[in-house]
């Protein structure tokens, strides 16, 4: 159902709206102006004074640079894994028929719909069981459970997509299989790929329940900062930490729009 | 005449289903062949076979002498037009048409030309930068079969190439179509559920039913002297009059079939008929008689007058008209 696009809507559903928008928007500069402040114990509003002190005082402590390389490995790994076996898998669902794949196609959609304290616990308990140590490589799976699923979801949307036909008409055409992935498969799923993968990055990026369950005495950024919220030292070390990841994240998020624009985005479902 | 593509006793069984059943076919080089029949037939089937992208159960298929099992679709001199065109979406005309020389390892300048040529071939020179999504469904299946023709193809596959167009543009496509094939003298083998096209454009038609070819002749041959109930139902609305009735009015038992513009009213002689309901088609009537309790189709001349509805009438057919058919079915 679609009203009349000419029609203008009235001002109260404008202020309405921008009252939402800000509602989201207002506490992320919160935490920007927190970032600057010179009270280091409380965050007190309005700030006493204003300082630049904390960037230089982030960029000289370890356990920032730490938490940092090992939450960017982390996500970059699983997000690789992802990548390669959430492709796999929807190809095979949604170029095949075979016994099963509607399950498969439910099993692999269901880890994102579990709540993460579930699969946390439950990875947790298997890991015992199997006398796994905790490592950088149980964090990976653990990411790679939801990390699929963002991928397996973008990349099934665009290969039903693609009609069946391309293949065989390339095929038909003299190109060998691998010439085929890479001349006609690959730029019609790239665009696909890098929104999933993009999304997949930036769920790990910010994982926190399932890494507190798979995690052994590492800290990841996010686990850092929550760490980090406890203690009363030098706060706003945080708040700078939290603002150059909104940044940085914040231009791929980005990309990702302008590039899946036009096309469909099944994106994340939000955990 | 050498063969371009032959069929030996070769069937495709899906579990229980089975699309093609014991084939047997030759088609010739520089050839227009139809696969002529209704959905599920195992036409396409019987394309899909030859292009390569399904294995006879049993059986083999011979590709101007050579048997084609275990050589891919692309080591196959033989290309399709696809019923969806299935041009690609991410390259332009020109790339799409290229594309099967820039898998052979062409030179880019000579690929350009080449699909330059092969555009002006299908009229439509100078659409080269366009992107396929811009394009009419005629455009795109011209650019589709610019396309497969590119390669220079031994057989050109064409699944339902015209099923997607309007009217118009269909029998505009079938006319170019046909003077293509005639330029090119490439073996063309179409596939299409819709009789008219398949008589107005091929040498020889293989007529399906469940699987098995029914009849392969000229259309002059499926259309005139259809071997059984089938074909005559399929092909055009052929009277089909079973035993009883070809005896009464033939004097043998067997089913018969009557083309609807081979009947005729006459003054005296021929059958006694009523006439059930008429309507006016322009150059004809399209009229309905009751003879003997048997309904029969008719085409009538426009321009002589046509008696009433409910009128007793007399109606008449060359004798070499009603076909007697051999088989059963």
């Amino acid at each position: 159902m679609r009203s009349d696009p000419n029609t203008r809507s009235p001002l109260t559903l404008k202020i309405a709206a921008a009252a939402g928008l800000l509602f989201m928007h207002l506490p992320i500069l919160l935490i920007f102006v927190y970032a600057f402040t010179t009270e280091e114990k409380s965050y007190q509003w309005p700030p006493p004074g204003f300082t630049l002190r904390w960037l230089e005082v982030t960029w000289n402590r370890a356990d920032v640079w730490q938490a940092l390389w090992l939450s960017v490995r982390v996500a970059a790994v699983s997000t690789a894994g992802a990548l390669v076996l959430g492709t796999l898998c929807a190809a095979a669902v949604s170029r095949s028929k075979f016994f099963g794949r509607e399950s498969i196609s439910l099993l692999v959609i269901l880890p994102i719909a579990l709540p993460g304290i579930i699969t946390g616990i439950a990875l947790r308990s298997a890991f015992n069981l199997a006398d796994i140590p905790f490592s950088f490589w149980t964090i990976v799976l653990g990411h790679a459970t939801f990390c699929i699923v963002v991928v397996y979801n973008n990349a099934v949307a665009r290969f039903r997509r693609t009609s069946g036909n391309l293949i065989e008409a390339s095929m038909d055409l003299g190109a060998n299989g691998f010439q085929t992935l890479r001349y006609v498969l690959m730029p019609n799923i790239a665009t696909a790929l890098l929104a999933g993968g993009m999304l997949a990055f930036a769920l790990s990026f910010d994982e926190v329940i399932v890494t507190t369950f798979t995690a052994g005495q590492q800290a990841t950024l996010p686990i850092w900062m929550l760490e980090e919220l406890v203690r009363p030292r030098q706060r706003p070390v945080t708040n700078v930490v939290a603002m150059v990841v909104v940044l940085v994240t914040f231009l791929p998020i980005l990309a990702a729009y302008y590039l899946t624009k036009g096309g469909d985005n099944l994106a994340a479902r939000e955990k | 005449m050498t063969s371009a593509v032959s069929f030996i006793n070769v069937s495709r069984h899906y579990g229980e289903i089975r699309a093609v059943d014991g084939l047997d076919l030759e088609i010739r080089e520089g050839e227009f062949f139809a696969l002529l029949g209704p959905s599920g037939s195992g036409k396409t089937t019987s394309l899909r076979l030859i292009a390569g992208f399904e294995r006879p159960t049993t059986g083999h298929i011979e590709i101007f002498g050579e048997r084609a099992e275990g050589i891919p679709p692309y080591r196959r001199n033989v290309n399709t037009v696809f019923q969806d065109y299935a041009l690609f979406p991410h390259l332009s005309v020109i790339d799409n048409v290229a594309y099967g020389l820039k898998m052979k390892g062409v030179s880019k300048n000579e690929r350009r030309a080449t699909a330059e040529e092969m555009l002006e071939l299908v009229k439509l020179p100078g659409y080269g930068d366009r992107s396929p999504a811009k394009l009419s469904g005629g455009q795109r299946q011209r650019v589709a079969l610019a396309r497969a023709l590119v390669n220079k193809p031994k057989v050109l596959l064409l699944d339902e190439p015209l099923g997607a167009l309007d009217l118009k543009l269909r029998e505009q496509m079938q006319e170019e179509l046909k003077d293509l094939q005639k330029r090119l003298g490439i073996t063309f083998v179409f596939v299409t559920h819709d009789q008219g096209e398949a008589l107005s454009m091929a040498d020889r038609i293989a007529v399906f039913d469940s699987g098995r070819i029914r009849q392969v002749g000229t259309p002059e041959d499926i259309y005139r002297k259809p071997r059984s109930r089938f074909v005559a139902d399929f092909v055009g609305s052929s009277n089909v009059l079973p035993p009883e009735f070809t005896e009464r009015v033939a004097g043998e038992r067997c089913w018969s079939s009557l083309r609807p513009e081979a009947v005729r009213l006459v003054k005296s002689g021929g059958h006694e008929a009523t006439l059930v309901s008429s309507s006016y088609l322009g150059s004809q009537y399209r009229c309905v008689f009751d003879v003997g309790g048997r309904e029969i189709n008719a085409l009538i001349p426009a321009g002589a007058k046509l008696p009433a509805e409910g009128d007793e009438v007399r109606i008449s057919w060359n004798k070499s008209d009603l076909h007697l058919m051999e088989d059963e079915a």
